[in-house]
């Protein structure tokens, strides 16, 4: 392999000297850390934007009965907050990390693409514009507030909703363009880009589940996008595909919005999958067990979650072939998803562990995640989720699988990171009461649902039976708390990013491995001017 | 990877993207206001959609300067190739999810409509064939009673669009031949047959459309079948006419004495691109005319 060195040309060499400052550094950046950091942040205003909206849901639902809201608006809060946290706080978060890290981690002087990255990200504000704008609108008499119809936009109901509709989709177009926008980009960067030496079975974990990600986005993004396209002809332009007097079907909306609404929960958990092995190795001091074995889970996760998605609704109305094949064919995914927590606690085994807070989040983490994974098992058979479905069980189901599996793996990865990109370190205090407040808030949170759920209150209603207050009750004021602990992350960050705090060495954990930490924290603005050689 | 030139290029900070993005919540969010009956949103799409043709010329302008000024080399020319394959596979699967709304209704939605019980449906009566624009009924709470229509066949104009697109696939790779064997005369004259036969499809659509709508009695409202044709003949023509406003552009740049035998990943991008819109329409042809 040849050992010559890159350097990152621009077209003028004078760069750094004539560079924009201020806002039109932001605007106008083509750097992969300046665009991470933009996605970084949109991810962390955006987390706490959603967040307050279901501070207002679970307000409402302290007690039975209507106290604070309108019915209609409590399912404006309900559905934005999900496509809030999903489209615009774990992704973004997810594709922040890729940004900052792939190319530091496979030695690259820059992602592939870098105008189409920094374009990638400004689609998001104008979608999360869009998405929250009826909201204000409402208040000057135009339309009647955000869309209603929770995140899955079921026709018939979004066909005959109001303007927050309208902008509901055209929201989920930039979406879907920044998001395929990305994965172009991320393939591109890991194929194109590795530094001399560096194998694609050399890669970091990280960059693997990015890969598949990038893939299962590009096969199903555009899907969402046809269904939504055909939501909108059907609400103004006269077209049945979702409706049967004209020889449509609602149901067929299900359909394409599940296909692409399955792979997308592996699509917020494979980044998170990728960097959480390599924290657990480091705070156990030794390397990553099984890797092989779980690049191919990855893989076979990666396909099996495209051909399952009627589990969402074994309701409906199928033949039975077809609920038996989605039962089983969706049961299969966790003997993958088993051979990685396998890895997991494996990775662990006989370490000499330390638990500060990365650790503390990546072992919560495994915890956590497993119970969505095995209560995803019990919706996963036809007869359990004939009673199950759309009750709290499901909402308690998929907050362990995306707050926990999602947010709380995000979180290992930004104090795992932090000190890397800031060059300053966080308060190992303020960080482990950070992680206790949020695993044991988001436990009462959440528990409560399981019970609520198995007892058959139903998600999506402001108003319930008395026999649902306590729990309902416990939920509320731990969500409060839940929420409210998050101002100490939002502290952390902040007071490493204005440099408060010690200063972080270059490698700041024993054991962390990788070519990231081999440059200095933070690392330059232009990381590999030299290429590194992996050998 | 590239071993020999080690030199990637990053382009200095660019304005485009930000614009664009503005433009296309301008856009967007126009278009919400227009539909739904408040009068700036005419003005607002205006606006972004003159932001976006700025940015249009701008971005492919200057990406066509650097690359005539010798910036891209093979490795850049390799993360372009990557990208083109992984951005048409992200169209094929748009395409696909108007192809499974076509299977879904002709062979699950309309037979499950005809076998329900009749005791238990608005709809009695109905009888599963396709084409079907439906039993009829209420629609948003407004009557929607199922005009009589004459579906597609697929002799006549559409066989001619088939020849046409098929033709125009060879000429484009006639045209890369020449590129190829540095022959610029046919080069030219193989992108120029490709324009026309380009135009000539666009106009035997628009022709198409214009015979259902007014003799054929069927339009975007006609149903299952009318949503299903013109939903997705009408996203495939949208693509041709993309489509062929690139293959212009190129033919400009070839008549200007743009690309090199060696490289040229703007021409191949395009072809690549054309040859998508081609296969779509053999689909398109078997499937919705055809069959
Ligand atoms: C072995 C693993 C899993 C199985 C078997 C499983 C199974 C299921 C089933 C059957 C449902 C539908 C329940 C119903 O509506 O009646 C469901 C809902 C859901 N699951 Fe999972 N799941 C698994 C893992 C995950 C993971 C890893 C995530 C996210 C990262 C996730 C996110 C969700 C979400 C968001 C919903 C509800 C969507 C909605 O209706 O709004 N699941 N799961
Ligand atoms: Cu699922």
């Amino acid at each position: 392999m040849s050992t010559a060195t890159t350097t990152a040309t621009h077209d003028h060499s004078h760069h750094d000297h004539h560079a924009p400052s201020g806002v039109m550094r932001w605007l106008t950046t083509t750097n992969h850390k300046d665009i991470g950091t933009m996605y970084l942040t949109f991810a962390l205003v955006m987390f706490l934007v959603g967040g307050t909206m279901i501070l207002g849901v679970r307000a409402e639902l302290f007690k039975p009965g209507l106290q604070l809201m309108k019915p209609e608006f409590f399912n404006q809060l309900i559905g934005v907050h999900a496509l809030v946290m999903i489209f615009a706080a774990l992704m973004p978060a997810a594709t922040g990390f890729a940004n900052w890290m792939l190319p530091l981690q496979l030695g690259a002087p820059d992602m592939a693409l870098p105008r189409l990255n920094n374009w990638g990200f400004w689609l998001l504000p104008p979608a999360a514009i869009l998405l929250t704008a009826p909201f204000t609108l409402a208040l000057f008499g135009i339309g009647d507030g955000a869309v209603a119809t929770g995140w899955t936009l079921y026709a018939p109901l979004s066909v005959q909703g109001g303007i927050g509709v309208d902008f509901a989709i055209f929201s989920v177009h930039l979406l879907g363009i920044s998001s395929v926008l990305g994965s172009i980009n991320i393939i591109v960067t890991i194929f194109n880009m590795r530094a001399p030496g560096m194998t694609l079975f050399k890669m970091p974990l990280f960059a693997w589940g990015w890969l598949i990600t990038a893939f299962l986005l590009i096969a199903t993004i555009p899907v969402l996008a046809g269904a939504v396209t055909m939501l909108l002809t059907d609400r103004h332009f006269g077209t049945h595909f979702f409706d049967a007097a004209g020889g449509g079907d609602p149901i067929l909306f299900q359909h394409l919005f599940w296909f692409f609404g399955h792979p997308e929960v592996y699509i917020l958990l494979l980044p998170v999958w990728g960097f959480i092995p390599h924290i657990l190795s480091a705070f156990s001091r030794k390397p990553v067990y099984g890797y092989k074995a779980q690049v191919y889970s990855f893989w076979a996760i990666g396909i099996l979650s495209v051909v399952v998605w009627a589990h969402h609704f074994f309701t409906v109305g199928m033949p039975v072939p077809a609920l038996l094949y989605f039962m089983y064919s969706t049961m299969s995914i966790s003997l993958p998803l088993a051979v990685l927590f396998f890895c997991w606690i494996a990775t662990m085994w006989k370490g000499s562990m330390s638990f500060e807070t990365p650790m503390l989040f990546a072992t919560g983490w495994i915890i956590l995640f497993g119970i969505g994974g095995l209560t995803g098992l019990v919706l996963a058979d036809v007869a359990a989720d004939a009673q199950y479905h759309h009750s709290y069980f499901v909402v308690a189901h998929f907050h362990y699988t995306l707050f926990a599996g999602g947010i709380m793996g995000i979180m290992a990865g930004v104090y795992f990171w932090l000190p890397k990109m800031t060059g300053y370190m966080y308060s190992e205090k303020l960080g482990k009461l950070h992680f206790w407040m949020t695993a044991i808030a988001f436990n009462m949170t959440f528990i409560p649902q399981f019970f609520l759920g198995l007892a058959g209150m139903p998600r999506r209603i402001p108003d319930y039976a008395l026999q649902f207050a306590e729990f309902n009750m416990i939920s509320s004021i731990a969500a409060f708390i839940l929420g409210l602990s998050q101002l100490i992350l939002v502290y952390n960050i902040v007071s490493c990013v204005r440099g408060k705090g010690e200063k972080a060495k270059d490698n700041p954990w024993e054991g962390a491995q990788g070519l990231e930490w081999t440059l200095p924290s933070p690392p330059p603005y232009h990381s590999f001017t030299e290429q590194p050689v992996v050998k | 990877m590239a071993t020999e030139t080690q030199h990637y290029y990053v382009p200095n900070p660019s304005p485009y993207p930000f614009i664009l993005s503005s433009g296309l919540l301008l856009l967007t969010s126009g278009f919400v206001f227009k539909m739904n009956n408040f009068a700036p949103g005419v003005w607002m799409m205006f606006l972004g959609f003159l932001c976006v043709l700025y940015v249009l010329f701008g971005w492919f302008g200057k990406v066509i300067g650097e690359s005539e000024s010798g910036q891209y080399r093979e490795w850049e020319d390799k993360s372009f190739r990557i990208a083109m394959i992984v951005f048409i596979s992200s169209e094929v699967a748009f395409f696909a999810a108007f192809f499974g709304a076509l299977f879904f209704v002709r062979n699950i939605g309309i037979p499950e409509l005809a076998h329900f019980d009749p005791s238990l449906t608005p709809y009695k009566g109905f009888t599963a064939i396709w084409p079907s624009a439906g039993p009829g009924g209420m629609v948003l709470g407004k009557l929607y009673e199922v005009a009589k229509f004459e579906p597609m066949k697929p002799l006549g104009l559409p066989a001619i669009n088939t020849m046409i697109l098929l033709t125009s696939g060879l000429t484009v790779t006639w045209a890369h031949w020449g590129l190829v064997k540095d022959n610029r005369r046919q080069l030219i004259l193989g992108l120029f047959m490709t324009v026309v036969l380009g135009i000539s499809f666009l106009l035997c659509q628009a022709y198409e459309y214009h015979h259902a709508y007014t003799e054929m009695g069927l339009t975007l409202g006609t149903g299952a079948y009318g949503a299903t044709f013109f939903m997705l003949t009408g996203f495939h023509g949208f693509h041709v006419l993309l489509g062929t406003i690139m293959l212009t552009v190129i033919l400009l740049r070839s008549i200007n004495g743009h690309f090199k035998p060696n490289h040229h990943f703007a021409f191949e991008g395009v072809a690549w691109y054309w040859h998508f819109v081609d296969v779509v329409w053999l689909l398109l042809f078997v499937l919705v005319y055809w069959l």
